[in-house]
């Protein structure tokens, strides 16, 4: 132990500070006082950093292997020649195309999906088909699926955050189902309802939508050659995160309206009332067409990041399908009909 | 945590961190608050940040911008309600207000930061940056935020305390508040549906205020306000 003089440990430095000298009457061990200083150190510099990654490190989830095979097509694979509703654009791997999805129902953030898929039991799983049909019905997913040959649509998929995919879906045209079913003179639009099962879906404990997630299209819309109901992705059954057994794929829309993990499909006479409309409705149209020159109250849409891109590129009109479907809004204010 | 009593501002420029009580402080909390910014290169360069690295870079450096700039303005309250308790004798802890400064340059450093991630995001598009800027709310609240941080982040020096006077440089870094605040209704505005995280940020912001304004009101004058 020894008394400390005022000046110790500053006598190899020019004494700039301005305040007086302390008092000299601490008894001080310098080893003792400097591993204790350390210690006290490091902890802080511990605790405080660890405290703010723990409030603010969301790492992103590890992608999964893939489910068993589906067809005849390796990871990353796709069928060739084009077929007219392709694009030839690079395709989203699978890795990327199955660890950031939006899907509420396993919870909000991106890689919750990924993470929980397990939960989702997808066999047995029956779609019950009724509304305004002659024959309405309840089917099994794998009787359903036999009704049609499966075909290969790669198309662009764009969200309303500003992101955007290319993903080789593998399904039957949603069309061919609609018109198995024979709608009435009355049928006039198409609400599609997903699995409600808190069970399966941990996201479904919390009310952050109404639940169930339903979602819609105008009659006419469903009946397009490009509006898909897809049972694959890249050659294999459809991962839970991206809705298994069966999902809708509308590629002109934002990616919301392509509803996941579908166990109704009703033909209706109004207007369905869907999910993300009744929770912000200045916000999230009925239509939902993707825009550029329409933003969301928040954010632009006149730019979007092709997910392994670092830098944002135009979004197209109808996400590029315009010359498709730009013939079904004709007379439209697409800025009311959002 | 015993504190001897010493004198606030003191020049810390070269000293060893034992050299002073509680010297290793300050350089503690800039380590800790610096070390998610390490992880994040790491997790950027090892791919972590999953598939749209750039948006989750531009979400991590916005949250650590407003939890640490939360944490500065918690530091007056600690020590009001500490007084109120009667640590020390009445005067509280000291310590919160050594690290004061230190947690708020490093809440604007990660401002800075993020807003810079926002214009790569963008493409250095300034037209488009500045449509949004103009045009939507939620952009505006953010940018105005880190604008009100500024003049702070300048006169952070004990200098400029010397220069502007005690009592004007007290009023100027009030405008802490108003970044605080519209830092929140930020983070509000950007999230899509979920916002009981948003929420939880502006409680902790109300509380504080409210603290604030309690221990302003029956602390004895000290001459001392933050």
């Amino acid at each position: 132990m020894t008394i400390l003089p005022p000046d110790h440990n500053r006598d190899d430095l020019p004494n700039d500070d301005q305040s007086p000298p302390e008092s000299p009457s601490r008894i001080v061990n310098p080893r003792r006082e400097f591993l204790r200083s350390a210690a006290l150190f490091t902890g802080t510099a511990a605790a405080l950093g660890g405290g703010l990654e723990l409030l603010t490190r969301r790492p992103g989830a590890a992608a999964e292997a893939a489910p068993g095979e589906f067809g005849d097509l390796a990871q990353g694979q796709v069928r060739r020649p084009l077929g007219p509703y392709d694009t030839s654009e690079p395709v989203t791997p699978y890795a990327q195309a199955t660890s950031y999805n939006n899907f509420y129902e396993f919870g909000t953030d991106k890689a919750d999906p990924a993470r929980l898929a397990g939960s989702l039991k997808v066999r047995p799983w029956t779609v019950k088909i009724d509304g305004e049909v002659r024959k309405p019905q309840t089917v099994d997913i794998d009787t359903l699926q036999s009704w049609f040959p499966l075909e290969d649509r790669i198309y662009r998929m764009r969200c309303v955050e500003g992101w955007s995919m290319v993903m080789p879906w593998l399904g039957f045209p949603l069309a061919a189902l609609i018109r198995r079913m024979e709608p009435t003179g009355k049928a006039k639009y198409v609400q599609f309802t997903a699995l409600n099962d808190p069970k399966q879906f941990p996201g479904q404990r919390t009310r952050v939508l109404d639940w169930p997630y339903v979602e819609g299209l105008r009659l006419d819309e469903a009946l397009h050659p490009l509006a898909f109901m897809a049972v694959g992705l890249q050659g294999r059954v459809l991962p839970g995160q991206n809705g298994a057994p069966l999902r809708l794929a509308v590629p002109w829309k934002y990616g919301f309206k392509s509803i996941k993990s579908i166990v109704r499909i009703t033909l209706t006479e109004k207007q369905p009332k869907t999910t993300w409309s009744i929770a912000a409705p200045d916000e999230y149209g009925f239509f939902a067409n993707v825009n550029p020159a329409v933003p969301h109250p928040r954010w632009s849409q006149a730019t979007e990041r092709r997910i392994g891109d670092l830098s944002r590129r135009k979004t197209l009109p109808f996400n590029g399908y315009a010359e498709q479907v730009a013939g079904l809004y004709k007379g439209m204010d697409l800025k009311k009909f959002y | 945590m015993s504190e001897p009593s010493t004198t606030p501002a003191r020049r810390t420029s070269s000293k060893r961190i034992t050299s002073k009580p509680l010297g290793w402080l300050v350089p503690a909390v800039t380590l800790g608050s610096a070390l998610p910014l390490a992880v994040l290169i790491w997790d950027a360069y090892t791919g972590a940040l999953g598939a749209n690295p750039v948006q989750r870079a531009e979400l991590q450096t916005g949250l650590l911008c407003l939890v640490l700039l939360i944490l500065s303005l918690a530091t007056t309250p600690l020590r009001l309600v500490t007084a109120r308790l009667g640590v020390a004798g009445g005067k509280g802890w000291t310590w919160p207000a050594r690290i004061r400064k230190s947690l708020g340059l490093l809440a604007f450093g990660y401002g800075v930061l993020h807003f810079l991630i926002y214009l790569f995001d963008q493409g250095f598009t300034l037209s488009t940056v500045a449509e949004d800027v103009v045009k939507r709310p939620f952009v505006t609240a953010g940018f105005t935020a880190l604008l009100l941080m500024v003049p702070l982040a300048l006169t952070s020096t004990p200098r400029s305390v010397k220069r502007l006077g005690f009592a004007r440089w007290t009023r100027l870094h009030q405008l802490a508040y108003g970044a605080v605040s519209l830092g929140a209704l930020h983070y509000w505005w950007g999230v899509k549906q979920d916002h009981t995280p948003p929420l939880i940020a502006a409680l902790v912001i109300a509380g504080l205020f409210a603290l604030r304004l309690l221990g302003r009101k029956k602390a004895r004058r000290s001459g001392v306000s933050g």
